[in-house]
């Protein structure tokens, strides 16, 4: 076993970490530790851009960002927290910028910004261009530029490190304990501030757009130290997943003016009660919704479970005329089949390799696909994470950020292009706290064998020599899970889905795990990994029961209505011996009051 | 469904003294992946299958393996691309193998960092964006979609022949920020490059550019670069 210290420990390397680690390491000794290399992290996947009102193509103003993420939420994000990511939107959109970012461009030479769904003027109600883009790639982008510039400024990391525990004794959090892949050796990082960054958990779910990297090791870590999970019944169900792959298609499809049309060639999303007057542009819980009716009612695609997303120049110019559309000179919006190809040219990519369609001429078949967790562990504004409902107690020394935190800014959906905000805004200001922290604290030594419990978590896994493959028992997870904890939901299939989970752990304890071995485990190192998902199923699955009403990516068939009266409120959740332990916490609220959400 | 005969190469350090040879025989559909298979194999018949995967659709540049003697990744490349039933999966060339697929990354980035592979300028910061306009953005946007998974470098001859060779994935990183109108360490860069082991070891045979999942023409960029160097001009 080696021990390291370091004031401040990052664990994660995906957009968050790497800002954080970016802004700690300036006047904190900081390691950022990662299970990939950091350039392999999610962040890397997100496609359309990064919301913040530049207002360089209209006007913008950060106040209507600020209500469109509230209404959006579904009026359950924290107000204060919405305002302080809007307002700082422009300033650190800027910041990357400064950094190297390759935006594409307008005619005049500034970041480009486009349509994305739920983003208004608030005043004629009319899609708003806010998000901030580099062709469809600005994940990517993003992530390549904050790990060149932790190049840059030598920030400490350690590659395919996987985080196996958090180190927390009754003085507080001392650090983590964390496995080098490689060699199979036991590392514990001394820290006076911990944050964690390790990103979501789509792999619950059997039709994701996530990476097998999203395993939830962050929550399901605190949550096995006593500290809750918020809003964990909140996933967010992308509409346009490639076809039974459901690798992601990026909203900004629909930013450039492609239709979502049924199995008859309509235009669904202007139906009454969808949306009809932004239409495709809502915001990702109303059209998954939406479009998983038209598929229950038999308008999928040959009566299939998929619909068409249509960016062919014909249709697209087709609708724009119908609707009106201009540029920004206030000409007709009338595009090429190259204009497509360079706007977005990765789908394009995407869709010629595993469907063998070319969406410049074909329509791409799509469906909803597990996307990303509006829940997470609790903190606030600064990263600290906040143990309980009356926002009273704080974890000295445990910060979280990005997918793995709930600040709350996404509440009970996320607007697009608010996630990669969500990452650079917070991942630098709890970099910047937890810095100061580390300043003004001591280390808490550490216990007499920090590693004990990391350590008999894997030696068990390592021997466990049963009957179950681990294949076979995420296969059965991520299915019922698809079925019935995904984009609708009823009580007695949550019942059963909650059933099952709990079979599976059971069935889990009894696995039988190949490799033996000490470097490069990866067999071993995804049962840890499954256990974490197994845990984090759970959660969700009691938290999505009790709550009976419908909001955002909570859609219950049996309590069609959002119930502000009883359920305007967050939900924590602690996992406990004997099962999983609920109490609700109130929302902020500043300056928005609930009004119910049309589009 | 087809009958895929996968044999793959495996060695693990802690059993094997030398490398060999596992066969396995699955179902597969012409559409699944490598990774698909490969995934099947470890899930299902063998644990111990070790390789490095995450992203699954060609973005994170985890995947990069021989298959059927080319550079790919295995997540985006499907049973039908490879036109034939036999499937062979090796780790890429040049590297050294640390157990089944898996090589040790650390030369590879090694050389990428050695380029100054970051955004440099010193002037004050404008309250707002610095302008760039549409064509000089394009100048470096396809060098600039490079993932770091290493088949083009580990598909080159002169890197195989010394791994002191910087490697085009190194060279297509300085060109993204050699040709970034905002940058300014290019000449730095250059100097960097102008060595016995910078651009001149590329000898433009192009396995690069057919390598790489992303399809940026590095052999062409890499020419670019050698031609600033002469010229001492960007244009």
């Amino acid at each position: 076993m080696k021990i390291h210290q370091f004031e401040v420990v990052v664990v994660g390397a995906g957009g968050a970490g790497l800002m954080a680690g970016l802004y700690a390491s300036k006047s904190a000794s900081t390691a950022v530790i990662s299970k990939l290399y950091p350039a392999r992290s999610h962040t890397g996947a997100a496609q359309g851009g990064i919301g913040a009102a530049l207002g360089n193509l209209e006007e913008d103003r950060p106040e209507w960002h600020t209500y469109d993420t509230v209404k959006g939420s579904d009026y359950l994000a924290d107000q204060d927290a919405v305002e302080f990511m809007c307002k700082e939107a422009p300033g650190i959109v800027y910041e990357l910028e400064h950094m190297g970012l390759p935006f594409s461009r307008t005619d005049d030479g500034k970041i480009a910004q486009r349509f994305f769904g739920g983003h208004t003027n608030n005043e004629t109600t009319k899609p708003v261009k806010r998000t901030c883009y580099a062709a469809d790639r600005t994940g990517h982008m993003i992530l390549q530029t904050l790990y060149q510039q932790s190049i840059k400024n030598k920030v400490q990391f350690y590659d395919e490190f996987q985080v196996l525990d958090l180190i927390k004794t009754d003085e507080g959090v001392a650090g983590i304990v964390a496995l080098e892949i490689a060699t199979g050796e036991m590392h514990v990082f001394h820290a006076k501030s911990v944050i964690f960054a390790t990103g979501g958990w789509g792999r619950v779910w059997e039709i994701t757009s996530n990476a097998f990297a999203y395993t939830g090791d962050g929550v399901a870590i605190t949550l096995r130290h006593g500290i809750p999970a918020q809003d964990m019944e909140f996933f967010q169900f992308h509409p346009t997943g490639i076809y039974k792959m459901g690798i992601l298609i990026t909203e900004g499809v629909r930013g450039e003016g492609g239709i979502l049309l049924n199995g008859k060639g309509e235009r669904f999303m202007e139906k009454e009660g969808n949306a009809p007057n932004v239409k495709e542009l809502a915001s990702r819980d109303v059209v998954s919704r939406a479009m998983y009716m038209e598929m229950k009612e038999g308008n999928g695609i040959d009566g299939e479970r998929y619909l068409y997303l249509d960016v062919t120049p014909e249709t697209v110019n087709k609708y724009a005329a119908i609707d009106g559309r201009t540029r920004p000179d206030g000409t007709p919006y009338v595009v090429t089949g190259e204009e497509i190809l360079g706007k977005l040219p990765d789908i394009i990519d995407f869709c010629e390799t595993y469907l063998g369609v070319n969406p410049v001429t074909e329509p791409m078949p799509v469906q909803p696909t597990a996307h990303y967790a509006m829940g997470g562990i609790p903190t606030d504004n600064y990263g600290r994470v906040v143990m309980d409902k009356d926002r009273k107690e704080i974890m000295s020394g445990l910060f979280a950020v990005g997918e793995n935190a709930c600040v709350s800014v996404h509440g009970s959906n996320r607007l697009g292009s608010n996630s990669l905000l969500d990452l650079v805004v917070f991942g630098k200001f709890s970099g910047i706290e937890a810095a100061e922290h580390a300043k003004k604290t001591n280390y808490i030594p550490l216990p007499e064998n920090p590693a004990a419990y990391a350590e008999q978590q894997l030696e068990a896994l390592r021997n466990a020599d049963g009957n179950e493959r681990l294949s076979e028992i995420g296969r059965e997870m991520k299915e019922i899970m698809f079925e019935h904890v995904g984009v609708f939901r009823v009580e007695e299939g949550m019942k059963e889905a909650l059933e099952k989970i709990k079979e599976l752990k059971v069935r889990f304890k009894n696995i039988k795990i190949d490799d033996k071995g000490k470097k490069f485990n990866m067999d071993l190192l995804n049962a840890w990994e499954l256990s974490n998902l197994l845990d984090i199923a759970e959660v969700t699955t009691v938290a999505a029961l009790n709550r009976t009403e419908s909001r955002g990516g909570h859609a219950r068939n049996d309590y069609k209505e959002r119930d502000d009266e009883n359920w305007m409120k967050h939900t924590l959740a602690w996992l406990e011996e004997d099962g999983v332990k609920l109490d609700y916490k109130d929302v902020v609220f500043t300056n928005f009051e609930p009004k119910k959400r049309v589009y | 469904m087809k009958k895929i005969t996968l044999k793959l190469f495996r060695y693990n350090p802690e059993m094997d003294k030398k490398p060999y040879y596992d066969t396995f025989k699955l179902e597969a559909e012409p559409t699944d992946r490598v990774l698909d298979l490969m995934e099947k194999v470890k899930g299902y018949e063998d644990g111990t299958l070790s390789f490095r995967r995450s992203c699954a659709h060609g973005v994170c540049g985890s995947c990069a393996m021989r298959i059927n003697g080319q550079n790919m990744l295995a997540c985006k490349t499907l049973v039908q691309d490879l036109k034939t039933n036999k499937i062979t999966v090796e780790p890429i060339l040049g590297l050294p193998v640390l157990k089944d697929m898996i090589v040790d990354m650390e030369p590879f980035f090694i050389n990428y960092k050695s380029v100054m592979p970051y955004f440099v300028n010193n002037s004050p910061e404008p309250s707002q964006e610095r302008l760039q306009s549409i064509e000089e953005q394009e100048r470096f946007d396809d060098t600039a979609k490079c993932i770091l998974c290493g088949a083009c470098t580990t598909s080159c001859p002169s890197f195989w022949s010394n791994d002191e060779y910087v490697g085009p994935a190194a060279i297509v990183n300085a060109h993204r920020f050699i040709f970034d109108s905002r940058d300014e360490g290019a000449a730095e860069r250059l100097q960097i490059l102008n060595d016995q082991f910078g651009v001149y070891r590329c000898r433009t045979i192009f396995n690069c550019t057919v390598a790489c999942p992303r399809e940026i023409e590095i052999t062409k960029a890499i020419g670019e670069v050698k031609k600033a160097i002469v010229t001492g001009s960007l244009d």
